[in-house]
């Protein structure tokens, strides 16, 4: 297969804290002040600033020497941490912003997706707002004509088509804006996040379309996500992007296994907080730990220490937490045994799950304690995991995918 | 190799001073269709009087410019009705203004837009120099029903030979709004002192580009003898000058001075556009 598309040496850089302080005023006086051989009046202003007074560093690289190659036909997906460089890169792709160095060459037109329904305007109504919104995403009159009724159909907004988009609610927008998305026919697509937006079945029908347009119409893709389920799902080759530089490129599976391991999830928390404890908060949580492997269908074992001036009793919970900000499963001490004693000081509560019935992928991780419905202590994502590919059965592989929770279950033949 | 030459298009860190690719804003032009649609359409939505708000503002303006300039300020306007001698300057005047005011906005009305998705920049400040056109054509209509009223009246009106030259004074004063208008756009995105900075300056250009007043008129007065120059060497003051002249006769018509303004549009047009394809490949950045 050839080659569609190639970056050569794609650096990006960003100006530290001078790139102006945004009024013509302020500049002058800068720019007097360096005359005058007095340092800038605007560095000074808030923040320590030791380390950029001497350092000669005002520049930071957001990306660096980024090589890649896509074959006609593939879809790469792009992964790496928050600030890993992901979202530079796919604005340089997109011709939002230029590269400071370097090139991409490209065999096909690139339509760019970082937004569902870019440059909608609500008093439109949607049949032109799907011109409007088809126009700027690179298409030309006649293809959104051939496609129109197909949008429409896919948007499932035939009744609406024609009342201004200002009416609608927010969910046909977006259903809408991803009809329009949908039919695009570039010969590169590139893809953001966009999928992360709207219900859980409209989720399902944008990551079906998405399939569909690159196995069924062998369309190359782009595609930069958190989600690594989907990530998996959907793309055949992967470049792992830290620190604005490329550090692993190959099949996707590779590719996700490196990113896992380099964000070898924390699996501690410590909680720092006043030593105040009254009658509303007799207990806090002082760290929590997980003593096993995160693996789905192993064991999963952690511990609390909490600490205490009272003699009391108090119950205690994880809460699991998708991507999605999906609430999918919790563990209760209520459930299962009686409420721990609290004592004067330290105390140490260990428990365990046989098989984590989670599947691969990211979680965070709720944690609660209390008393019947009193709350004491709720830490909000207080720990981020990630549960690793396993199984049940020692040879078997989970095969869930779009599932966030699996089971072990007994099967036979019924006579 | 086959394979290094084919490349659809490439996307480079350097790029050359005018590297304007006409065949893509061709391939774009659609898009320009569509936002001149959707700007002529929204303006006035959830309006009472809609469109209607074309014809008020330049009456208005014109009754209040004939009120203050022609009747308590006794300027004179030769031969041609004062009435009318002030909507010609106030249509083309708010046709430049509004050229001007749209595009200087271009980056900072659209950076939603522009950090999203990629189409040729030039798109849009040429939506706006075309929408402002719709604008124009009701209030060249309603200049036209005064002019005929006035005829009826008994006034000697006859527009000039020259009047087929109307497309390209318009041209003209299109090409400078652009210019002018992408320029400030470009600076806006660095320093926000100019947005505010155009809202009087435009105000006040209107008083030095012969709006409300003949040239001539400027000429004659001896306490201003020494700032002449500012209306006369003014190319929109020409161009209004020259409007009148095409079609009530009055005033300056001249093929040096509108040469002039031509060549002075065209430079400033050129400025602009080196300065906007800069700035939009990277002022999402900085903005």
């Amino acid at each position: 297969m050839s080659i569609i598309l190639k970056a050569e040496n794609i650096s990006k850089q960003y100006r530290l804290g001078t790139v102006g302080t945004g009024t013509l005023r302020d500049d002058f006086k800068r720019n007097w002040a360096k005359l005058r051989g007095k340092e800038d009046p605007f560095l000074k202003v808030g923040a320590v600033n030791d380390r950029s007074q001497k350092s000669t560093e005002d520049y930071v690289w957001a990306l660096r020497d980024i090589n890649f190659e896509v074959k006609q036909g593939e879809v790469l997906g792009i992964i790496g941490k928050n600030g890993a460089g992901k979202s530079t890169l796919l604005k340089i792709l997109s011709r939002v912003t230029a590269p400071t160095t370097g090139v991409i060459k490209s065999r096909g037109r690139i339509a760019s997706l970082l937004e569902v329904g870019t440059g909608f305007h609500h008093e439109l109504t949607g049949r032109e707002n799907i011109y409007l919104n088809g126009a700027i995403l690179g298409m030309t009159r006649a293809e959104i004509n051939t496609k129109l009724d197909e949008i429409i159909h896919f948007s499932g907004c035939e009744r609406y088509i024609d009342t201004p988009t200002k009416r609608y609610s927010s969910g046909m927008t977006v259903r809408l804006a991803f009809a329009v998305a949908a039919h695009l026919e570039p010969e590169i697509l590139v893809v953001d996040e966009v999928l992360a937006v709207g219900d859980a079945e409209f989720q399902k029908k944008a990551i079906g379309k998405m399939q569909d347009i690159s196995q069924g119409e062998g369309r190359t893709v782009l595609f930069v996500s958190h989600n690594m389920a989907s990530v998996r799902s959907l793309c055949i080759r992967g470049l792992l992007l830290e620190n604005g530089t490329s550090i692993y490129e190959g099949d996707i599976d590779s590719t996700v296994g490196h990113y896992l391991d380099k964000n070898k999830t924390k699996t501690s928390k410590s909680f720092v907080s006043p030593l105040v404890f009254s009658e509303d908060q007799i207990v806090r949580i002082k760290s929590f730990k997980i003593l096993s492997k995160i693996q789905t269908g192993s064991e999963f074992d952690y511990e609390f220490v909490l600490e205490s001036r009272y003699s009391n009793t108090v119950e205690l919970a994880i809460g699991f937490v998708t991507s999605q900000n999906e609430r999918v499963y919790q563990i209760f001490s209520g459930n299962s045994c009686e409420p721990f004693n609290l004592i004067d000081g330290e105390q140490i509560i260990r428990g365990s799950i046989k098989q984590l019935p989670l599947t691969a992928g990211s979680y965070t991780l709720n944690l609660w304690a209390g008393s019947g419905k009193i709350q004491y202590v709720f830490h909000k994502d207080a720990l981020q995991v990630e549960v690793s590919l396993g199984s049940f059965k020692e040879t078997k592989i989970v095969a869930h995918r779009n599932y966030a929770l699996v089971g072990d279950a007994k099967w036979e033949y019924h006579d | 190799m086959k394979e290094q030459d084919d490349w659809l298009y490439e996307i480079n860190a350097k790029q050359s001073l005018l590297a304007i690719d006409f065949k893509e804003i061709w391939r774009y032009k659609d898009l320009l269709l569509l936002f001149v649609r959707r700007d002529i359409v929204s303006a006035y939505k959830q309006t009472i009087l809609g469109p209607l708000w074309y014809v008020i503002q330049p009456l208005f303006t014109g009754v209040i410019f004939t009120l203050v300039f022609n009747n308590i300020a006794s300027i004179q306007t030769g031969g041609a009705p004062p009435f009318l001698f002030n909507l010609a300057g106030i249509t083309m005047w708010s046709y430049f203004a509004q050229c001007l005011n749209n595009t200087s906005n271009t980056f900072a009305s659209n950076a939603g837009l522009f950090s999203k998705v990629y189409f040729p920049r030039i798109i849009t400040p040429l939506s706006q120099a075309i929408s402002a056109l719709f604008k124009l054509s009701i209030q060249l209509l309603i200049f036209a029903c005064f002019y005929l009223y006035f005829v009826l009246k008994g006034y000697a009106l006859q527009p000039d030979v020259t009047l087929w030259l109307f497309p390209v004074v318009l041209g003209i004063l299109a090409v400078l709004g652009l210019g002018l208008g992408m320029l400030i756009s470009s600076l806006t995105t660095k320093y926000r002192d100019f947005r505010i900075l155009i809202g009087f300056a435009t105000t006040l250009l209107m008083y030095v580009s012969a709006v409300m007043y003949p040239i001539a008129e400027v000429q004659n007065s001896e306490t201003l003898s020494e700032y002449t120059w500012v209306v006369e060497l003014n190319p929109i003051a020409i161009l209004i000058e020259a409007f009148r002249y095409m079609t009530l006769q009055e005033g300056i018509f001249n093929w040096g001075l509108l040469g002039y303004c031509a060549l002075l549009s065209l430079m400033v047009f050129f400025v602009g556009l080196v300065v906007f394809n800069r700035t939009g490949r990277n002022f999402i950045d900085t903005i």
